[in-house]
């Protein structure tokens, strides 16, 4: 059918001219992913429930109420809660779960721009995760190597995404979960700035730092899939409804570099920020280059570099690994086996089954995780952890002020390494964080930040461009990836096997 | 792995606070998984913060955004039979937990 690679603008004229329904496409890529089951991306599928959206929005379509997206199929990261699709969070405490209302993203993207859910797609459980081996469902793997892991937390969709099982998926990103995966798996995605899109019906983790995004092949899917998504919701309490916020994503993503664009030179004038702690020692040589190499490419089209310093790097570590834990501490309180979720068969008493029931329905990685939580706001703790780690957070977003003084975004790599081998890192956590060094502080300043694909390493393996901007910036950094994904074809490639 | 007593009575603590049953088996793995963690942690206290305030919402490195507040009025309809469909033991609209008081 030569769809499953096709950029959503062109899926819309194939939909718009009626050279394709959205009943076929639906049925062309639940094929596609019937297929791939190896990779274990997908919780769960209906086909019956996908080509009935499909159905209604070719009525659309034939109706002439079709919107850009209309017709055109997406997946979900299980952490958006699904009316009559499963929504486990990757976790066997909520294998059972059924909810009772869709998640604003999922409403957005269906109701309001006709996308089509191909269905629900795997994650480390509860989003805590670089790999996505933490989900009570099994390993993600990797379509460039299926040795190796995707990447975490939204692993499977890009997993999914890369592979052509879908052309958009939805992801969240607490600490990195959407920039990662992306970069292991040559996709683009981004996470928006804190406020930007509905947490509403994201199933929490931890809620100063969550925010969903868009998972694509481009940076201009990415821009059309941002503009559905994002907007003002009154059920979620952090959403901002600033005037900065309102601006359209899409308006100003297409207007950004249009007055240059003939010049040859459409980035003149934009200054990019190379922080030097992004190119220290833990950093692969391969990751390097390739990164050196975009910004040399982001020069050809006029931008200049600026050494910038971002000297709070590697505190973000810390800093992230004291907050994150205990939001999440509080926020999976509510699993208690009494109002919904896994209950343990056995107990003595109440506190009993609670204490029984959250130690089976959660995995290794949660427990670590709630456990640190509850350490760090443990009385006598409390100041020297929690408080301090946020004392640490406003100096890391001061950081990131001072840095735009001087330039209009920062770039550097998405990850130290490309994706290591499943099973690898298993067992050793705090290995595993380091790895989130570079995503980190973006997302403890609530900055929005993008991953762009910029070539492999000497194994084949996808290495990912990170793009940063400031607060609500997100129309003009899609601009630049897409001017630099017009004059390279990093994005475009295919893994062998799904091509 | 050497066990250092006061790691345990640490994850029984932990345990208990978290409401997770930790089995005696488990214990050295989380131990030395923990106290990894809590290694990597730790570097915080070196860091000078005297006069910074904590931030607990990321905006406010720019500006002071005021906590919205909605007003106090009913928005949610009576889904009592859908919020109460995954509860695992439910009777008369009732969630159902053991015994507390006999």
């Amino acid at each position: 059918m030569g769809y499953e690679f096709s950029s959503l603008k062109s899926l819309h004229v194939a939909l718009d001219s009626k050279r394709v329904s959205a009943v076929e496409l639906a049925t062309h890529f639940l094929d596609r992913t019937e297929r791939a089951k190896d990779l274990n991306a997908f919780l769960h599928i209906d086909r019956e429930r996908t080509l009935a959206e499909a159905r209604l929005a070719d009525e659309r379509i034939v109706r002439g109420d079709a919107g850009a997206l209309t017709g055109i199929p997406v997946a979900h990261k299980d952490i958006f809660v699904t009316r009559g699709w499963r929504s486990t969070a990757g976790s066997k405490m909520l294998a059972e779960y059924v909810s009772p209302f869709d998640a604003s993203v999922v409403e957005r993207l269906r109701d309001g721009a006709g996308m089509v859910c191909l269905g629900k797609l795997n994650c480390d459980e509860f989003a805590m995760g670089s790999s996505n081996e933490n989900s009570a469902y099994g390993p993600v793997k990797n379509p460039w190597d299926t040795q190796r892991i995707p990447g975490g937390s939204s692993g499977a969709s890009a997993a999914a995404v890369a592979a052509g099982l879908t052309p958009a998926a939805t992801g969240t990103d607490t600490g990195g979960s959407l920039r990662q995966p992306a970069a292991m798996c040559g996709i683009t995605a981004i996470k928006p700035t804190y406020g930007r899109v509905s947490r509403y019906g994201m199933i929490a983790f931890a809620s100063s730092l969550d925010q969903g995004g868009p998972m694509a092949r481009s940076a201009e899917d990415c821009a059309l899939l941002l503009d559905a998504m994002a907007g003002f919701d009154e059920r979620d309490s952090t959403s901002v409804n600033t005037p900065r916020a309102r601006e359209p994503i899409l308006a100003r993503f297409s207007t950004a570099f249009a007055l240059n664009a003939n010049a040859g030179a459409p980035l003149q004038g934009i200054r990019i920020g190379v922080p030097k702690e992004f190119f220290g020692d833990g950093i692969s040589a391969d990751v390097a280059e390739r990164v050196e190499s975009a910004l040399r490419e982001f020069e050809k089209l006029g931008a200049t570099r600026v050494p910038i310093s971002l000297p709070r790097t590697t505190l973000s570590i810390p800093a992230y690994y004291v907050i994150a834990p205990a939001e999440a501490s509080s926020n999976l309180s509510r699993f208690d086996g009494v109002r919904y979720g896994h209950r343990a068969k056995e107990y003595r008493d109440l506190n009993d089954m609670i204490e029984r029931s959250r130690a089976e329905g959660f995995g290794a990685e949660v427990k670590r995780r709630i456990l640190t939580g509850a350490y760090v706001l443990s009385h006598g703790y409390y100041d020297a952890y929690y408080l301090q780690a946020q004392r640490v957070r406003r100096l890391i977003g001061q950081d990131f002020q001072e840095a735009f003084k001087v330039c209009d975004f920062i770039m550097g790599p998405v990850a130290p390494h490309t994706a290591w081998k499943i099973g690898e890192k298993d067992n050793d956590p705090v290995a595993m964080y380091l790895e989130d060094i570079f995503t980190l502080g973006v997302s403890l300043a609530g900055l929005p930040g993008m991953s762009v694909p910029c070539g492999f390493d000497g194994r084949q393996l996808p290495v990912g461009l990170q793009i940063i901007g400031n607060y609500f910036d997100e129309g003009r950094m899609l601009a630049a990836a897409h001017q630099y994904q017009q004059a390279t074809d990093w994005h475009a490639r295919r893994p062998e096997g799904f091509a | 792995m050497e066990l250092h007593p006061d790691d345990l009575k640490r994850i029984a603590r932990l345990a208990r606070l978290a409401r997770i049953a930790v089995s005696e088996g488990e214990v050295p793995v989380l131990a030395g998984q923990l106290n990894g963690i809590i290694g990597l942690i730790d570097q915080l206290q070196a860091v000078d913060t005297a006069g910074i305030e904590p931030l607990a919402h990321p905006l406010d490195v720019v500006e002071a955004l005021a906590q919205r507040l909605r007003e106090d009025r009913v928005t949610e309809t009576d889904q009592r039979d859908a919020n109460m469909a995954s509860a695992p033991a439910q009777e008369n609209g009732l969630f159902l937990v053991p015994k507390v008081i006999e």
